[in-house]
């Protein structure tokens, strides 16, 4: 008999390391040791590799590709054409988005680096040497890169295959450049509200393009056994069972003869969400040769032709009163989409869930209308923690109530709260559709105010702005600010699917004889460390420590069917599954603890890892207990084992929110700035590992730093991408990267079985608007209103001399 | 082109491959030897993914060839546990303040952090974000690195790590 | 990403390198520390059908105290520039540009005969050399001779240096003892080259500026000696007027190219600012 006193309750919640707790990380064993699986660490016997020759042009007509010389190099198996892929119909593939694509240039090319031919060697140093032999033979067209041009009269035919449609796969097209229209809100009353305003805004506030640049590139490795007719292909893959299902629709293989595989990812953001011709190109190879093939893009490549992110135009109108209060709402946005319309977006969201445009504040009316374009850069634009073109819009509002804010004459932060959805509006519906879960905007920002000292911090500007009249000093103080509120977890089946598919999340879960268990899930980790997080839900559900649940996700002949891990909705929606499966699972283990105690199910409570009797205590039933006792002591009729599986739709989105405030220094004579703090409180609802979440704000504020301060993926007018090497590129190393403070409160969703809400890309979303606002929070004092992004030093310089601030 | 063979001393051992004067370094060691905890992440030499060490300096081995390092020491991420498996204080350190999350940068980071650490046991924080100037991460924001870094430098000195207040 | 092919020579000293690069044809290359070569190779830019290895020739490495002047053998690395007691003694200007030199692993293979021999107009030693008045110590197949660093520098990637000659040693007169010293760069991080830069040094003597020159990185196809800019502040106190002559004259000196540092204009502007601020922490440091 042992004399040491039992644990207490909190002492055995504190040994599940369930939700809450700061649980170390399960991935980082094999990622400090170098023992990580990516995809380019797969080698497979008779392995080929695959590489491209890519256009020289932005916008040209393909008069000849010969592939001879290339052919001719020893180690060189196969050099495919369009016209190699027109034979297996696979020349085009369907898009995201409803639009078609092209795998290898046909007749045409319409971006720079776009891929034209695709050479299969025995090892990626040949395929780099005859990838230079192939030579095309070009007749350069005029090439569009301004949006604002693309719908002219005049303006060039980008999209020769489908010019004679005068219908896209989203309504009616205006221009043979044009892609959609996408119309919200009350057009009619919004307008009324403008021509009636006591005060109003406009302002043309542009989003650059930018790309979201994980770590490791794209890549995959494909493999068909031309004996079984199986077609395995690992990949660095967001969303597997997608591509599995896509696959199958285009390739001559049936799904269930088609296994992908995603291993590690060296970092997503939104890159490795869609197909690329790189994955269909190795995947024609393997089935053509009967071996593996593996492609794995360079930098340049995926910084010039994969995902791009944003490029939104975005020209916004706020309506209010002298005294500043919102009467209306009115944007116009020019979508740039490349020559390929290849958005990751739900289908029916040709602009994503960019209607959230009215943010945190309460607009009695509001329109959004979105017109997409084609133009001569390289697919994609939904990417980079947007949420699905929330970035783009957040920017906007933020920056539009600054700007109105300014007009007004009130404090930025002041305007903002005599404007914000209050508590008691909640579930809130939004003049643009939306219904916001939950939110508690006023504690928020008054918890961030009160731990920066807002109100001392304006003073100091003030003096600050006074002495650089006097002569005293060359620098700016701005003070910036962002209150976000976002949508995630995509989503409910009445209004997300992708291709058709809905956006629901599963889970399964299976616990084994002596009490231990597996779960798969249908969302696949690039670093959100899904490992720990998931395995912490199921602890604190059913008892059984984390550390005794292996969690896998990415392999799709053994996960559940899931949609992937983006748009933060990982959490919110796979997070509810794991909670919905493991309930499943609880409520048998009572049935079986009732049966075993003797007593109706009625009469037990749950007590952090057991079933005890109600008033009766030392009758319990521990989960460890009763996993094996389902193995051979179930009761009559009931099937023995211990498993679930859920299948999750959510029934709204989520609304995370926050409020960042930043501090920043400029030096006026050349333009550097340099952060002095940056505070970020995020409201993700329940918080499953404040560990995990203190570090996707860290690295979403870093990522909205970078693109707000320096990053951007230009075009010269002759269609040549600048930019696209980290020569350029603007990456901020250790030494540039601010230093973040993070914070939060919490305020669960109310349709969420855990009420957690999502927080990746939360930090993108708020703290790009927050250092913009910053920056032109500096230059109001010599009549400033606006300063477009990227905020490098130069551009900075050249407002300050526009300004007339250099003497 | 004709293959020349290449030795060098990895991680402790006597290592030999066949290649071409043109193979890098960076694909010696991930190719030949099939040591994939370096990884490649960009095609300019800024990212630092493919940090190790070779005779005592911290290299970017994807701008090295590796006929360039024959008869050198070498020591990659597969070499920095002990032969028992025990960890290092940096490997420690990394999974303590949670300074990784993707694990693509992790390696060449806790490479060059190995070195950084030989030139200077107790670095300030300012002293180690120039330390890692060489290796970008996407993930992290580098504040939890830095964290990874002192507790390591204080494991190594004998000292427990304590978190500066925020 | 991947180089085309070559061969790989090794010489093991200075001799047999000149006169391997003698036999060889017109497209062999030397490579020192590789970290400008190498990224160029990888991107195709360069595709040399022979590298001859300067690694193995021991008598290129080192820095060494010679009567009045610094001797640098051009296969020392960026860190040895910044380890080296001798530089930090002597020139300590030296020691200020390494560290501001790309990153920690580019230091410890970088060399500075590969910063200053191939005229990249963004390197940052080669204006360097020019302001401290270096001559550089060319081998070739007819012997030896020497080049002042101010008459080294032709155009873009165009040297003095003719084909087959080997750099090596940088020779750096030294700056008397109390001398005031600057380099200046301004760069978007970490590892960019200057959007524009100036090094400093000058001589103080009863308070005034007595000598100075200027040298200005990357703000033209060549490094620049800022002459003019020296001239407006020597005789002075470094008033604020001269200052400001000292600036302007500067960015008059400058014609660099617009890229995604900034426009050509703010570039030159910038290479004004590098210099009034280099000049005001070398005249804090001089002593009289």
């Amino acid at each position: 008999m042992n004399d040491a006193p039992l644990p207490t309750s909190l002492e055995r919640a504190e040994k599940l390391q369930g939700m809450g707790c700061k649980r170390k990380r399960v991935e980082d064993v094999r990622f400090t040791q170098g023992k990580g699986n990516y995809v380019d660490d797969i080698k497979l016997p008779g392995m080929l590799h695959g590489d491209f020759h890519r256009s020289s042009h932005a916008h040209a007509r393909i008069v000849k590709v010969d592939t001879s010389k290339a052919k001719a190099v020893p180690g060189v198996l196969a050099v495919l054409t369009a016209e190699d892929l027109k034979g297996v119909n696979l020349a085009w593939m369907p898009t995201l988005a409803g639009d078609v694509q092209m795998v290898l240039a046909d007749g045409k090319v319409l971006f720079q680096n776009q891929e034209i031919a695709f050479v299969v060697a025995t090892d990626r140093y040949i395929a780099a040497d005859a990838a230079d032999l192939v030579e095309v033979e070009y007749e350069a067209l005029p090439v569009v890169v301004d949006p604002f041009k693309a719908m002219a009269p005049d303006a060039p035919i980008l999209r020769e295959d489908i010019k004679d449609k005068k219908d896209g796969a989203h309504g009616p097209r205006k221009h043979p450049n044009h892609i959609f229209n996408w119309q919200v809100g009350d057009k009619e009353m919004t307008d009324a509200a403008f021509a009636k305003a006591e005060v109003a805004t406009k302002d043309l506030l542009s989003y650059q393009r930018v790309h979201p640049c994980p770590l490791e590139t794209c890549q995959c490795v494909v493999s068909f056994n031309k004996i079984t007719g199986d077609l395995t292909i690992y990949g660095t893959f967001q969303a597997p069972h997608v591509i599995r299902t896509v696959v199958s629709l285009i390739a001559p293989v049936p799904e269930h003869k088609i296994h992908v595989i995603s291993p590690d990812i060296g970092g997503g953001f939104g890159n490795k969400v869609g197909a690329y011709p790189g994955y269909i190109c190795a995947a024609v190879a393997s089935i053509v040769t009967g071996l593996p093939v593996k492609w794995v893009e360079d930098r340049i490549e995926n910084l010039s032709t994969t995902s791009f992110a944003r490029d939104y135009h975005m020209t916004t109108e706020i309506a209010a009163t002298r005294e500043g209060r919102v009467t209306g709402l009115r944007v116009h946005i020019l979508a740039d989409h490349g020559a390929f319309d290849a958005c990751a977006d739900p289908s029916k969201w040709p602009a994503g869930f960019s209607n959230i445009v009215t943010g945190s504040y309460d607009f009695p009316v509001a329109h959004l209308s979105v017109d997409g374009v084609y133009s001569n850069k390289a697919p994609g634009g939904v990417a980079y923690r947007c949420s699905f073109r929330v970035t783009e819009v957040a920017y906007a509002i933020e920056r539009a109530m600054d700007i109105m804010a300014q007009k007004l004459g009130m404090d930025p932060v002041d305007f903002r709260m005599k404007n914000f959805i209050k508590r008691e509006q909640f579930p809130y519906h939004s003049a643009l559709g939306w219904e916001y879960d939950s939110g508690d905007y006023h504690t928020a920002m008054q918890k961030a105010l009160h731990t920066t000292g807002y109100r001392k911090l304006r003073e100091e500007q003030k003096a600050k702005q006074e002495a650089f009249r006097r002569g005293e000093t060359r620098e700016l103080m701005g003070i910036g600010v962002s209150f976000f509120t976002e949508i995630v977890g995509a989503g409910p089946s009445k209004n997300c699917d992708i291709l058709g598919i809905a956006m629901f999340d599963s889970c399964e879960i299976r616990i084994h004889p002596t009490g231990k268990g597996i779960a798969r899930m249908g969302t696949k980790s690039q670093g959100q460390g899904h490992e720990t997080t998931w395995a912490q839900i199921i602890a604190s559900e059913i008892g059984i420590a984390a550390d005794d649940i292996a969690v896998e996700e990415g392999n799709t002949d053994t996960a559940p069917y899931g949609l992937g891990t983006y748009g933060s909705r990982s959490t919110p929606v796979a997070g509810a599954a794991i909670a919905m499966a493991a309930r499943k699972i609880k409520a048998k283990a009572q049935m079986i603890a009732a049966f075993m105690l003797e007593v109706h199910e009625d009469d037990l409570e749950w007590d952090v890892d057991r079933f005890r009797v109600k008033g009766n205590p030392e009758k319990f039933q521990t989960m460890t207990a009763l996993a094996w006792a389902a193995y051979h002591q179930v009761p009559p009729g009931m099937e023995p084992g211990l498993e679930a599986v859920s299948y999750y739709d959510p029934p709204n989105m989520t609304y995370p929110f926050g409020a960042y405030i930043c501090v920043m220094d400029i030096d006026v004579d050349t333009g550097v700035h340099k952060v002095r703090r940056f505070y970020a409180l995020d409201d993700c609802g329940t918080r499953i590992n404040p560990m995990i979440i203190e570090g996707q704000v860290h690295g979403g504020c870093t990522e909205g730093y970078a693109i707000a301060m320096g990053q951007e993926i230009a075009y010269d007018s002759d269609g040549n991408v600048k930019g696209a090497s980290f020569m350029d590129y603007f990456l901020p190393t250790a030494v540039e990267t601010p230093h973040w403070e993070s914070d939060y409160t919490v305020t669960p969703s109310p349709h969420h079985p855990i009420g957690a809400k999502g927080v990746g890309e939360s930090p993108n979303v708020g703290s790009v608007p927050c250092f913009a606002n910053a920056v032109n929070d500096a230059f109001k004092f010599a009549g400033s209103t606006h300063i477009p992004m990227p905020h490098d030093a130069y551009r900075i310089w050249q407002a300050a001399e526009n300004l007339g601030l250099h003497g | 082109m004709s293959l020349t063979n290449v030795s060098m001393t990895v991680n402790g051992k006597a290592m030999s491959a066949a290649v071409e004067p043109r193979t890098l370094l960076i694909h010696y060691l991930r190719e030949n030897l099939g040591l994939t905890g370096s990884h490649i992440g960009c095609d300019t030499s800024h990212c630092g993914a493919c940090t190790v060490d070779v005779d005592g300096r911290s290299v970017k081995s994807c701008t090295m060839f590796a006929v360039q390092a024959a008869g050198a020491t070498v020591l990659t991420i597969e070499g920095m546990a002990g032969a028992d498996g025990k960890l290092s204080a940096l490997q420690e350190g990394f999974r303590e303040m949670h300074g990784l999350q993707c694990g693509y940068c992790t390696p060449g980071m806790i490479m060059r952090a190995y070195r950084l650490l030989q030139e200077n046991p107790n670095p300030s924080e300012s002293e180690i974000r120039i330390g890692i100037s060489g290796n970008l991460c996407r993930c992290t924001g580098y504040q939890n690195i830095v964290k990874a870094i002192q507790y390591a430098a204080a494991k190594m000195a004998g000292l427990e790590f304590k978190e500066a207040a925020e | 990403m991947i180089p085309g092919s070559f061969e790989y020579h090794r010489p093991a000293s200075l001799s047999d390198a000149v006169a391997l690069l003698g036999r060889l044809d017109s497209d062999a290359r030397l490579i020192a520390g590789g970290h400008s070569l190498i990224p160029m190779m990888k991107l195709r830019l360069a595709m040399p059908t022979h590298l001859v290895d300067l690694a193995g020739v021991a008598e290129l490495k080192g820095v060494r105290l010679e009567g009045g002047d610094i001797v640098i053998g051009p296969m020392t690395t960026q860190h040895d520039i910044v380890a080296s007691g001798l530089i930090a003694e002597h020139v300590p200007i030296l020691r200020e540009t390494a560290e501001v030199i790309a990153d920690p692993q580019v230091r410890y293979v970088g060399t500075i005969g590969g910063n200053v021999a191939n005229g990249d107009p963004g390197n940052d030693m080669p204006a360097l050399m020019m302001a401290l008045g270096a001559t550089y110590v060319l081998r070739g197949p007819d012997g030896e001779r020497r080049v002042a660093a101010r008459d080294y520098y032709l155009g873009l990637y165009e040297t003095a240096a003719r084909p087959g000659e080997v750099l090596a040693a940088i020779r750096v007169p030294r700056p008397p003892p109390g001398h005031g010293f600057a380099y200046e760069k301004l760069k978007r991080k970490v590892g960019d080259y200057a959007t524009a830069a100036a090094a400093v040094i000058l001589t103080v003597s009863s308070g005034r500026i007595a000598t100075c020159a200027i040298g200005l990185t990357n703000v033209a196809q060549t490094p620049l000696l800022a002459n003019d800019a020296a001239a407006a502040v020597i005789g002075s106190a470094l008033d604020k007027p001269a200052l400001a002559r000292a600036s302007a004259a500067a960015t008059a000196a400058a014609s660099p190219a617009e890229d995604g540092r900034g426009s050509a204009e703010y570039r030159a502007r910038m290479a004004g600012v590098m210099t009034a601020r280099a000049l005001g922490r070398a005249f804090a440091r001089a002593r009289s």
